[in-house]
């Protein structure tokens, strides 16, 4: 069996450092705020303009004026401040944000992300994905390795990108990849799932990659 | 004794601005701090042909989702409009236009309208369908897309406070787009939550300086929806 849901936003809440401001996208990303470990300081910023995200609200408690990028009410925290989307994506755009954790349709082998759009089919937008992408110190995608059978981790995106050469990390149910967007090193699988075999990751992956040594 | 900037109600705030085929600016994330009695109100007048600049397209029936329902609306600048069903039905079906900008593009080429900057430079969007068409330009060694200042005929914004001289307070994620917009209306009409006389806001306080206001209405208690109401259960100590 490969790694649930819960088992893949633990493993990427191990990306989590003391200090840092993080972005978590929709999905499974979000609950990788579960995670975070007891004396760890995490700001989690919401890119409709709060830092400092506080968990779910009381029933009865709810507030229409109080919600995250996936307008969910939330809470507030005692570190909490709020700003205009302006100073929001001035943050992610400037560098200030430390990580980001998002979802993904493809990824490919040299770090570009498509998640926005499937041609002619899904008319949603890109929302703040591309921003995030472009400007946030380390970008790790979280997602299941396959869709429909279909491999998500390819040689070239065939999606419209999100981003080009922008992805660290690949979390998915099979194991972790590393990227090194910038660099000719490639991706490299360094973690492989309980109860997935590197035959099995091969046998599901399109892109290119190396195993780490002494990987099993 | 002059009316100054304040107005009896939407329509009358928005009589003598309204035509077809202008530009229209509306703040809110989702439908939180949307302008929504000005919005009703542009859609009691029955302007059409009408590009309107939001971060989102309303939901079915609410905010700018009323525009789309009456056909007022023909082209959408926008970052995501995902829980907008109707306006998947008439982009698909050709009867409406739609500009995707990435969030924080759209966001700062808002502000740089408003702040008389007419173009800039960011790395979001390169290597990507957003940049095609544009000058990308390399600086300090990496590649920049350029983007264009946005400005619009009316910029409708909904804020919490405002005094009657157009001072502003947003509050908590209501606030998003409603400042920025606010300095990029060649007109700028907002609804506020409480009406207060000056002198009642802290000036250390104000988000927003009334410079950018030209008419206000009043709108107290304003029905608030929820878009996913999302809660935890008490545990009982």
């Amino acid at each position: 069996m490969a790694w649930t849901r819960e088992e893949m936003a633990a493993r990427a809440a191990k990306e989590l450092r003391d200090g840092f401001y993080v972005n978590l996208g929709i999905g499974i990303p979000t609950l990788v705020s579960n995670y975070i470990p007891t004396g760890m300081a995490v700001q989690l910023q919401s890119e409709n303009g709060m830092l400092g995200t506080g968990p779910f609200p009381y029933e009865g408690e709810e507030d229409a004026d109080l919600i995250n990028a996936g307008k969910q009410t939330i809470t507030e925290l005692p570190t909490t401040s709020f700003f205009s989307s302006a100073d929001s994506f001035a943050m992610i755009r400037g560098g200030h944000i430390d990580l980001s954790i998002l979802g993904a349709m493809q990824v490919a082998e040299n770090g570009d992300l498509a998640n926005w759009m499937i041609p002619g089919k899904m008319v949603k937008g890109m929302g703040g994905a591309m921003d995030l992408v472009a400007g946030v110190k380390r970008v790790v995608v979280l997602m299941e390795h396959s869709a429909k059978n279909e491999p998500k981790l390819l040689p070239k995106c065939d999606l419209p990108l999100t981003g080009a050469q922008v992805v660290d990390m690949v979390i998915t149910d099979l194991g972790v990849f590393t990227i090194d967007k910038h660099g000719k090193g490639g991706m490299t699988l360094v973690e492989v799932a309980n109860g997935t075999t590197l035959d099995e990751i091969k046998a599901k992956t399109a892109a290119h990659y190396t195993v780490a040594p002494g990987l099993k | 004794m002059s009316q100054g900037k304040i107005y009896p109600n939407a329509a009358a705030a928005l009589s003598g601005l309204l035509k077809n085929d202008m530009t229209i600016m509306a703040g809110g994330f989702g439908i939180c701090g949307i302008p929504e009695s000005l919005i009703e109100a542009v859609s009691a007048s029955g302007v059409k042909g009408i590009t309107a600049i939001s971060n989102n397209a309303g939901i079915d029936g609410v905010g700018l989702g009323v525009l789309l329902e009456t056909r007022q609306i023909r082209k959408m600048i926008s970052s995501y409009v995902g829980e907008n069903k109707l306006f998947a039905q008439q982009y698909l079906a050709g009867e409406l236009e739609i500009e995707f900008n990435p969030q924080g593009t759209l966001a700062e080429r808002i502000r740089a309208g408003g702040a008389g900057i007419p173009a800039f430079f960011t790395k979001t969007g390169v290597g990507t369908s957003v940049a095609e068409g544009k000058e990308v330009r390399e600086i300090d060694g990496a590649r920049y897309v350029m983007e264009r200042g946005l400005v619009a005929d009316v910029a409708l914004v909904h804020a919490w406070k405002g005094d009657t001289e157009g001072n502003l307070v947003f509050r908590k994620t209501a606030r998003n787009f409603n400042p920025l917009m606010a300095t990029a209306g060649k007109v700028t009409v907002v609804e506020v939550e409480h009406l207060v006389e000056p002198g009642e806001i802290d000036p250390d306080h104000i988000v927003t300086p009334g410079i950018y206001v030209q008419r206000i209405i009043h709108v107290p208690d304003p029905t608030k929806r929820i878009e996913q109401r999302t809660v935890r259960k008490r545990v009982m100590a």
